[in-house]
């Protein structure tokens, strides 16, 4: 519930996103349509891709999509074509530009630290073979044990 | 008349005396949260005592208090605010009960309600802890509840009244009136609740400043429940996404997703650290700071909710209020729990000595996996965030991001676990170890080769998600093969009905995670969509079928008003299905929905949704071939089962058996 009552407050109508007529003839074209569309978001959707949303703006960025591809565009300048008017929030796949690289390279970071870490741990319990020597606590609750 | 007014006090009286029980159990869990602490830390019997018969006293208050409000509901009081914005005389009895947690203010009252319910059991069945132990455990427990009892009572009041009652309400979000999705955030909240209860054993443990086999035996049953409701929880929201969402979608990375799937993979890791430190008393220090993230992030996953910081800032500053609250229970409850841990932590010496190659080795690759992949879907979801008020960039962090980033974390878990699962404690030797594997690995790699071959040409995602399923459910079978020793097949299969549970639960549980693998590849892998505008009478050929859209018409529900089409579908020019896929309107919320109709199978779903009429004629239609979806959630529930399996371990009874046993006794196996 706690998704839904977000997605719910913007998705406002059913959703029926991509419409017959906005299909473009050529498969391969529309294919490539379809990729890109995955990418973008509704802007006035929450977390939606315009290939998912059927909010009327989805649609517009939709077609403008399509009419760039017919255009002769390739991904990349269709991608630059919307950003620059919509700005990178538009873009779902953020980008490694800037300060963005450290959201990339936080997971890669963080597993390296890890498995070092885990590393250390792992040797620290194996070379430790011989038995650990009893701390003070255990030592007395030992002669008590014997005292019994 | 009379009789009428009658029962319009009692019904009144009733409701006001559940707002009065809210806040005497806010009291109880105060008195619940200080008296039994003192008493265990100054030795005192009596006050320690008290926790238990406060921790029932609490339950019971707050129980009769939902009850109040369920009541308001079932019986449309609109008289309360609540209600008035949530239900409506019209809707199904069904719900209108579950109307009560379809908002923020009774989605509270059920949280409190599950934290009151899991201290309560820790009362009733904690019999075997040390006295001190217990009395700290109810005391941090019920020290939760206080702080969302505060939060309830001073920012989400449910029982607030209105002046003048409307004659009607205005009726439950329409997408949630669904059973996918009224069940969901009950099982949603057992999980997040559920994790509280690893924290308290945590905290407890950490006050006390020890940590034995002992612990790890009490901790993890709490940890197991809270998981097996987590995945069951989840799974119901993504089910419900998938059929309701009108295009078969079963996950999208919202944040609010998000915010139930991290506390999931923590709990995950939580109850596979928790057996390290059963058997071999290592892990320790790590499993408890694994207690504390995991409800760290149950909470961190309400924040998100219930501030809707992440959905935008401006909503947040609109109506702050709770967010900040939230925020403040965060920051005291992490802040304490981990300055504590700081201290602490260090006193927690591992006992089992293991090697580089060996079960224990393998538990911490699993737990680096599962929590580096928390990890790395709680940057995702706050980036947004930070990159708004560090960088002042606007930007958004979607599911290309979460597939490209988080994937390959549970593509090595599927690697490893079935080799990891099959090591014995201690020390092993790979080689001897795989032994039993090498014929499913070869199985596996083969199923890989087989449906790259016949897809040609599509991605990789296909042949790696059947290989790794194939290898996680036969790694499965053949560790309880193994199991089962030497002999004919009635001595194994004795041997077998004779494993623990928490064997069988294990393997299930695995298994469970290898068809979900599966499900998801394959459906993700392999979709065909069809698009077009049918008129009424023509047929089409959506992959190997053939559909027909036979007619539209209008129909009236309960609370609805729907355009119905009638679908036929036909394989080989046999009918197989009459579909009849819906679009609403509900008119009292004024909120449209699709109802795709869906034939489901076995190794396919048939998903039909019907949209506009169009100008020309004839109806826009969204056919999808979805193969293998049922075998996500069947996985999920194959999953819950295994926990199911583990939960009911003997273990765990006659731990609750040995009563008289001192704590620091019990053996490590």
């Amino acid at each position: 519930m706690r998704r839904l009552v977000l997605i719910l407050c913007l998705l406002a109508a059913p959703a029926f996103a991509v419409q017959p007529d906005e299909v473009l003839e050529d498969p391969a074209l529309e294919t490539r349509a379809r990729e890109l569309s995955k990418g973008l978001r509704c802007l006035v959707c929450r977390n939606e891709s315009i290939d998912e949303s059927n909010a009327d703006l989805a649609r517009d960025l939709r077609l403008l999509v399509r009419e760039r591809l017919v255009a002769g565009d390739s991904d990349e300048e269709v991608i630059d074509f919307v950003v620059a008017r919509y700005g990178e929030y538009v873009l779902l796949n953020p980008t490694t530009s800037g300060s963005n690289i450290l959201l990339w390279i936080a997971g890669p970071l963080m597993l390296i630290t890890a498995l070092g870490l885990g590393a250390v741990y792992l040797r620290r319990r194996s070379t430790g073979a011989a038995p650990e020597a009893l701390s003070d606590e255990e030592e007395s609750r030992l002669r008590e044990l014997l005292k019994d | 008349m009379a009789l009428f007014e009658f029962r319009h006090t009692v019904r009144r009286m009733f409701i006001e005396l559940g707002h009065f029980a809210l806040i005497l159990a806010f009291m109880v869990a105060i008195i619940q949260t200080v008296v039994p602490f003192v008493g265990a830390q100054k030795g005192w019997r009596g006050w320690m005592a008290l926790g238990e018969p406060a921790a029932t006293t609490q339950f019971l208050l707050v129980g009769f208090s939902f009850a109040a409000l369920t009541y308001a509901f079932v019986t449309s009081d609109f008289s309360l605010r609540l209600v008035v914005l949530n239900s409506h005389t019209d809707k199904p009895m069904l719900y209108k009960i579950t109307g009560v947690w379809g908002n923020h203010e009774g989605s509270m009252l059920l949280w409190v309600l599950i934290v009151a319910l899991f201290g309560a059991m820790a009362a009733w069945f904690g019999g075997n802890l040390p006295p001190a132990l217990r009395a700290r455990v109810l005391a941090v427990q019920a020290s939760i509840g206080v702080a969302f009892y505060a939060f309830i009572l001073f920012t989400s009041n449910p029982f607030l009244r209105l002046q003048t009652p409307p004659m009607n309400g205005q009726d439950l979000n329409p997408l949630l009136q669904d059973p996918g999705l009224a069940f969901h955030p009950p099982f949603l909240y057992l999980g997040y609740v559920g994790l509280s209860m690893s924290f308290s054993f945590a905290v407890a443990a950490l006050i006390e400043g020890r940590v034995d086999a002992a612990w790890g035996r009490w901790v993890r049953p709490w940890t197991l429940a809270a998981w097996l409701f987590l995945t069951i929880g989840i799974a119901l929201g993504s089910w419900w996404a998938y059929y309701e969402l009108g295009w078969g979608g079963f996950w999208f990375w919202d944040p609010v997703e998000n915010a139930s799937f991290m506390p999931w993979l923590l709990a995950a890791a939580l109850l596979h650290s928790a057996i390290v430190v059963e058997k071999r008393e290592a892990l320790k220090a790590w499993t408890i700071l694994l207690a504390i993230l995991a409800f760290g992030f149950s909470l961190i996953g309400t924040f998100i909710v219930r501030s809707g910081v992440i959905t935008s800032v401006h909503a947040f500053a609109n109506d702050p209020e709770r967010g900040v609250f939230i925020l403040g229970i965060l920051a005291i409850f992490m802040g304490g729990a981990l300055t504590l841990y700081a201290a602490r932590a260090a006193a927690m010496e591992a006992r089992g000595v293991f090697s580089m190659v060996s079960r224990e080795s393998a538990l911490v690759l699993n737990n680096i996996l599962l929590a580096v992949s928390a990890f790395v879907v709680f940057v995702g979801t706050v980036w947004p965030l930070v990159a708004e008020l560090a960088f002042d960039r606007k930007l958004s962090v979607g599911a290309p991001f979460f597939d490209a980033a988080f994937t390959p974390f549970m593509v090595v878990l599927a690697v490893v676990l079935p080799i990891g699962a099959i090591l014995p404690w201690k020390r092993a030797r790979l080689g001897r170890s795989m032994r039993p594997l090498w014929g499913v690995l070869v199985l596996s790699i083969v199923l890989g080769a087989l449906i790259w071959v016949i897809q040609t040409g599509n991605t990789m995602l296909a042949p790696v998600g059947g290989a790794l399923a194939l290898w996680l459910v036969g790694g499965a079978v053949s560790d309880l093969w193994q199991r089962a020793g030497r002999g004919d097949v009635a001595s194994k299969l004795g041997r077998l009905s004779r494993l623990p549970r928490a064997d069988w639960g294990k393997a299930v549980a695995h298994a469970g995670l290898g068809v979900t693998f599966f499900g998801i590849a394959a459906l993700t892998a392999w979709t065909v969509e069809d698009i077009r505008v049918a008129q009424v009478g023509e047929s089409f050929r959506v992959g190997n079928y053939e559909l027909a859209l036979s007619e539209v018409k209008q129909v009236r529900g309960p609370n609805f008003i729907s355009t119905r089409a009638e679908v036929a579908v036909f394989q080989n020019s046999d009918r197989i299905a009459l579909l009849y896929p819906e679009k609403r309107v509900y008119p009292v919320a004024q909120m449209p929905t699709t109802e795709a109709a869906i034939l489901n199978g076995f190794a396919r779903d048939i998903y039909v949704v019907i949209g506009d009429p169009q100008q020309g004629g004839g109806w826009a239609v969204r056919t999808y071939i979805k193969p293998f979806a049922n075998w996500i959630w069947a996985g999920a529930i194959i999953m819950a089962l295994g926990g199911c399996l583990s939960l009911s371990d003997r273990r765990y009874r006659v731990a609750a058996g040995a009563r008289k046993a001192p704590s620091d006794a019990v053996p490590a196996e």
